[in-house]
C-alpha cells in the first residue's frame, strides 16, 4: 500500500501548494493556477497517449491546442449570413477545389505506372488545382473580409452552445492529426517530430493570416461563456445575499464564484478522460500499444499492425489536445492566435508528462499541475531571489536594474533545470509506470 | 533589354536574397547533420546555440565599439566572431560533460536524447534571454551596401536596381570559406577521417582505436564554430533576436533532412534547396513578369503563390516531399 500512499501525498503535496498560495496571494491567483493546471493536465493526457502508451513523439502540441481554439470560435460565434451569402460558400467550394486537387494527385501517383507521364500528369493537376483553387478562393475572401473589417469581416460561427465547441475542438484536432499522421507516421521518430514541429508552425500561421476564418491577429474577443457573468451574479440579489453570509463582499464573491463554477467544468472533463484513458490503458487494446512501443519488430511479428495502432492513438491523443486547447480558449473568453508559444504549448506540456511520469495517466496529471504551479510561481520567486542577490548593489546600478528586469525569464532556465534533473535522477518521473 | 531589366529584378529580389538565406542555412543544417552522424539525435538545441554564440559575438562587438575598435567597411562583428565561436565552444563543452555524457555512456535510444536537448534548449533559450533579453537588438556597422540600386543604375543604365548589401557578400564569402575549411578538416586530417569513420560504422572505428571520447569533442567544437557563424551572419543580415533562432529550427532540420542526415554536402544542397522555394514561392512575380508579357498583358495581380507568413509552410512540404519519395535524402543519408 505505500505506492498508494506515496502517490496520495504528492497529490496532497500540490493541493498544499496550491492552499498557501490562496492564503499568502490570494484566493483568486490560487483559483486560477488550479483552472490552467486542469487544462495542462488534459493536455498532458494528450501527450500521455502518444508519447507513453506508444512513445510517438509529437512536438506539435502546440497546433492541436491552437485548433480546438479555432473550434471554439467557429462553433459558439453568432452565425453571420450577410458572410456566408457574400462569400462563405465560395470559400467552402474553394476548399473542397484544393482538397479534390490533393486527391487527384495522390491518385494519380498511386494509380499510373511510374514514369514520366505520371510525373507530368501530377505537376499538371497540381497546377491546374492550385490556379483554379485561387481563382475561386481570393474573390471570396476578399468579399468576406470587406465585411465591417472593424469589428467582423469573418464567416462567423455556428451560434451553437460554447460547451459544444468542446468535443467540437477534439474532432478538429483529430481530423488534422488523421492527415498528418496518414503522412508522416510510419517515418523514423525524429521525422514525425520534425513533421509535427513544422504543421503546428503552420497551423498558428494559417490562423494569423487567414482573416476570413477566426479574423486572424485582430483576435476574436468576447466569445461567450457556460457560466454566469460577474455582473450579473453582482446585481442579482439572492446572490448578494448568499455572499454576505459567508462574509464576502459581491465583487470578490462573484469572481471566486465564477472561477469556481469553470473548475467544476474542467474537473468533470479532466475526471471522464482520465477515466477513459485508465480504462484504455488497462484493456487488451492498452497492453497491445505498449507491447508495440516497447518492441515493434516483435509486435508486427505477432501480426500487430503497427502503423494503423500508431495512427489510432495519434489521432486520439491530439483530440485530447484539441479539447483542451477549447476549454482554454472558452476560459480566456478569446481566441488571441498571437499568444500560442511553442516553448509554453508544446515543450512544458512535454516537461509536464516526463516529470510526472510518462506511461502513468495519474503522473501526467501530477506533473500538469506541479509545474503549472512552479511556472506561474517562478516569476514572483525569481523577483524576490534577485532582490536579494542584489540587495548589496548600490540602487541604481546598471547590473542591478538588469538582474532585476530579466527575472521574469527564469521561468525557462527553471524548466529546463527540472527537465534535466529528472531525466536524469529520475527518468521514470514522479510517479512511474506500472 | 527587357529580357536584362527581368533578370536584373529577378536577382535582386530573388536570387542574392537566396544565395545568401542558402548559405545561412547551410552552415545551421552542417550543424545539425554533424551532431546527427556522430551523436545520433537531432539536436533541439541547435537554434539557440546559434542564438548563444551570436550573443557572445554581440556583446563583444559592443564592446569593441566602445572603445573605438573596427574594421573600417567590414563590420566589426567579424572580430569579434572568435571570441563568439570560443564562448559557444565552452558552452556546448560543458553541456557536453555535464548532460549528454552520461546518455552517452548508458548507451541511451536517440528519442531520450532528443528530450534532453529539449531540455538543454530551454536552459540556453532561458540564458539568452536572461543574459540580452528578448528584444530586437542591433550590432551591425561598416558598410551598408557593396553596390546600391542607385549606383548600379547610374552604371548600367538598366531601369531596375540591383541592390547588394555587405552583410550578404560576407555571408557568401565566410560560408564558402567554413565549408571549405570543414571539408579539409573531414577529408585531410587524421581527426577529420576517425570522425568520418565513427559516423559510418562506430563498432568499426572503435575496433581500429579510434577514440570516441575525442571524436565526440572535436565534433561539438566544429559545431560550436559552425553554429556560431550562422548565428553572426543570420543576425547581420536580418537582426538579432533570440526568438527568431528558435523559429530556424523548422528550416534548418528541413536542409539537413532534405539533403540527407548524415551527410555534409547534402546538408549544403538541402539549405540552398529549402532557401530558394521559400523565396521564389512568396516573392510578388508582377514585376518580373511585367517584362515578358506582351503589352497590354501584364499581370493584374501580384502574382505571389503564397503571403510570406506561410514561409514555414515552403519548408514543411518540401520535406515532405522528400520524405514520402526518398526517404535518405537526396544525397543519401542515414536512415537509422
Amino acid at each position: 500500500m505505500t505506492e498508494t500512499v506515496k502517490n496520495t501525498a504528492l497529490f496532497l503535496g500540490v493541493a498544499a501548494l496550491v492552499v498557501i498560495t490562496g492564503f499568502m496571494q490570494s484566493w483568486n491567483s490560487a483559483i486560477l493556477i488550479v483552472n490552467m493546471g486542469l487544462i495542462s493536465a488534459i493536455m498532458a493526457i494528450g501527450v500521455n497517449l502518444q508519447w507513453g502508451f506508444a512513445g510517438l513523439f509529437n512536438v506539435g502540441v502546440m497546433g492541436f491546442v491552437a485548433l480546438g481554439g479555432l473550434a471554439v470560435v467557429l462553433v459558439s460565434e453568432p452565425l453571420s449570413p450577410e458572410a456566408w451569402s457574400a462569400g462563405g460558400w465560395g470559400i467552402v467550394l474553394a476548399l473542397l477545389l484544393g482538397a479534390a486537387t490533393v486527391f487527384a494527385a495522390v491518385m494519380a501517383t498511386k494509380r499510373m505506372p511510374k514514369g514520366r507521364n505520371r510525373a507530368l500528369t501530377v505537376l499538371v493537376v497540381l497546377i491546374a488545382g492550385f490556379v483554379i483553387y485561387r481563382a475561386v478562393f481570393d474573390p471570396n475572401v476578399m468579399a468576406v473580409e470587406a465585411i465591417n473589417p472593424a469589428a467582423a469581416g469573418n464567416i462567423g460561427g455556428l451560434g451553437l452552445p460554447v460547451l459544444l465547441a468542446w468535443p467540437a475542438g477534439g474532432l478538429l484536432a483529430a481530423g488534422a492529426a488523421w492527415l498528418i499522421g496518414k503522412t508522416a507516421l510510419g517515418l523514423r521518430s525524429d521525422y514525425l517530430a520534425i513533421a509535427t514541429l513544422g504543421i503546428a508552425e503552420i497551423i498558428i500561421a494559417v490562423m494569423k493570416n487567414e482573416d476570413w476564418l477566426a479574423r486572424g491577429v485582430k483576435n476574436v474577443i468576447g466569445l461567450p461563456r457556460p457560466v454566469p457573468y460577474e455582473i450579473d451574479l453582482q446585481n442579482d440579489p439572492g446572490f448578494v445575499e448568499s455572499a454576505a453570509s459567508l462574509g464576502l463582499d459581491p465583487v470578490t464573491a462573484s469572481t471566486l464564484y465564477v472561477k469556481l463554477g469553470y473548475s467544476v467544468l474542467f474537473t468533470v472533463v479532466l475526471l471522464v478522460l482520465l477515466w477513459m484513458a485508465q480504462m484504455a490503458l488497462k484493456s487488451p487494446w492498452g497492453r497491445m500499444m505498449r507491447a508495440i512501443r516497447d518492441n515493434e519488430v516483435a509486435a508486427e511479428a505477432m501480426g500487430k499492425d503497427v502503423t494503423r495502432r500508431h495512427l489510432q492513438v495519434f489521432v486520439l491523443g491530439s483530440a485530447v489536445c484539441g479539447i483542451a486547447g477549447a476549454m482554454m480558449t472558452t476560459l480566456d473568453g478569446q481566441l488571441t492566435p498571437g499568444t500560442y508559444q511553442p516553448l509554453r504549448f508544446t515543450f512544458l506540456i512535454w516537461v509536464m508528462v516526463i516529470v510526472g511520469g510518462s506511461g502513468n495517466n495519474f503522473g501526467a496529471v501530477l506533473g500538469a499541475m506541479l509545474i503549472w504551479f512552479l511556472w506561474v510561481q517562478v516569476e514572483p520567486l525569481g523577483l524576490w531571489l534577485m532582490n536579494v542577490i542584489t540587495f548589496g548593489l548600490p540602487e541604481g546600478s546598471a547590473l542591478k536594474s538588469h538582474l532585476i528586469d530579466s527575472a521574469a525569464h527564469m521561468r525557462l532556465l527553471t524548466m529546463g533545470v527540472i527537465l534535466l534533473l529528472v531525466l536524469r535522477f529520475s527518468p521514470r518521473g514522479l510517479i512511474p509506470e506500472k | 533589354m527587357d529580357l536584362l531589366n527581368a533578370f536584373v529584378a529577378l536577382s535582386n529580389f530573388v536570387l542574392i536574397p537566396a544565395i545568401a538565406y542558402g548559405s545561412q542555412l547551410a552552415l545551421g543544417a552542417l550543424g545539425v547533420t554533424l551532431i546527427y552522424g556522430i551523436l545520433r539525435f537531432s539536436n533541439f538545441a541547435h537554434g539557440d546555440t546559434m542564438a548563444f554564440g551570436a550573443m557572445i559575438t554581440v556583446l563583444v562587438t559592443w564592446w569593441l565599439q566602445s572603445m573605438g575598435v573596427g574594421l573600417g567597411p567590414l563590420p566589426t562583428a567579424l572580430l569579434a566572431l572568435p571570441f563568439g565561436i570560443l564562448g559557444c565552444m565552452a558552452l556546448v563543452l560543458v553541456t557536453d560533460r555535464m548532460v549528454y555524457r552520461f546518455y552517452r555512456e548508458q548507451k541511451a535510444k536517440p528519442v531520450i536524447l532528443v528530450i534532453v536537448s529539449m531540455g538543454v534548449m530551454f536552459i540556453m533559450n532561458g540564458l539568452v534571454r536572461f543574459i540580452i533579453g528578448p528584444n530586437d537588438q542591433n550590432f551591425a556597422d561598416g558598410e551598408r551596401f557593396l553596390i546600391s540600386a542607385r549606383d548600379f543604375k547610374k552604371m548600367t543604365g538598366l531601369e531596375e536596381g540591383l541592390a547588394i548589401k555587405s552583410t550578404q557578400a560576407l555571408t557568401v564569402v565566410v560560408a564558402v570559406i567554413c565549408v571549405a575549411l570543414l571539408f579539409w578538416f573531414l577529408n585531410k586530417t587524421r581527426t577529420g577521417k576517425s570522425m568520418r569513420a565513427y559516423s559510418d560504422n562506430e563498432d568499426l572505428a572503435l575496433l581500429s582505436g579510434i577514440n570516441p571520447e575525442r571524436v565526440v569533442m572535436y565534433t561539438w567544437l566544429i559545431v560550436a564554430a559552425l553554429a556560431t557563424t550562422a548565428g553572426v551572419l543570420y543576425g547581420l543580415d536580418k537582426s538579432f533576436k533570440p526568438f527568431v533562432y528558435f523559429q530556424l529550427l523548422l528550416p534548418i532540420f528541413a536542409s539537413a533532412i532534405v539533403g540527407g542526415l548524415g551527410s555534409p554536402l547534402g546538408a549544403i544542397a538541402g539549405g540552398f534547396v529549402i532557401a530558394f522555394s521559400e523565396v521564389t514561392v512568396t516573392y510578388a512575380w508582377k514585376k518580373v513578369l511585367g517584362y515578358f508579357a506582351p503589352a497590354g498583358m501584364e499581370p493584374d495581380g501580384l502574382v505571389q503563390l503564397l503571403s510570406t507568413d506561410y514561409k514555414f509552410a515552403v519548408s514543411f512540404v518540401i520535406l515532405l516531399i522528400v520524405l514520402l519519395f526518398k526517404p535518405t535524402g537526396l544525397f543519401k543519408g542515414k536512415a537509422v
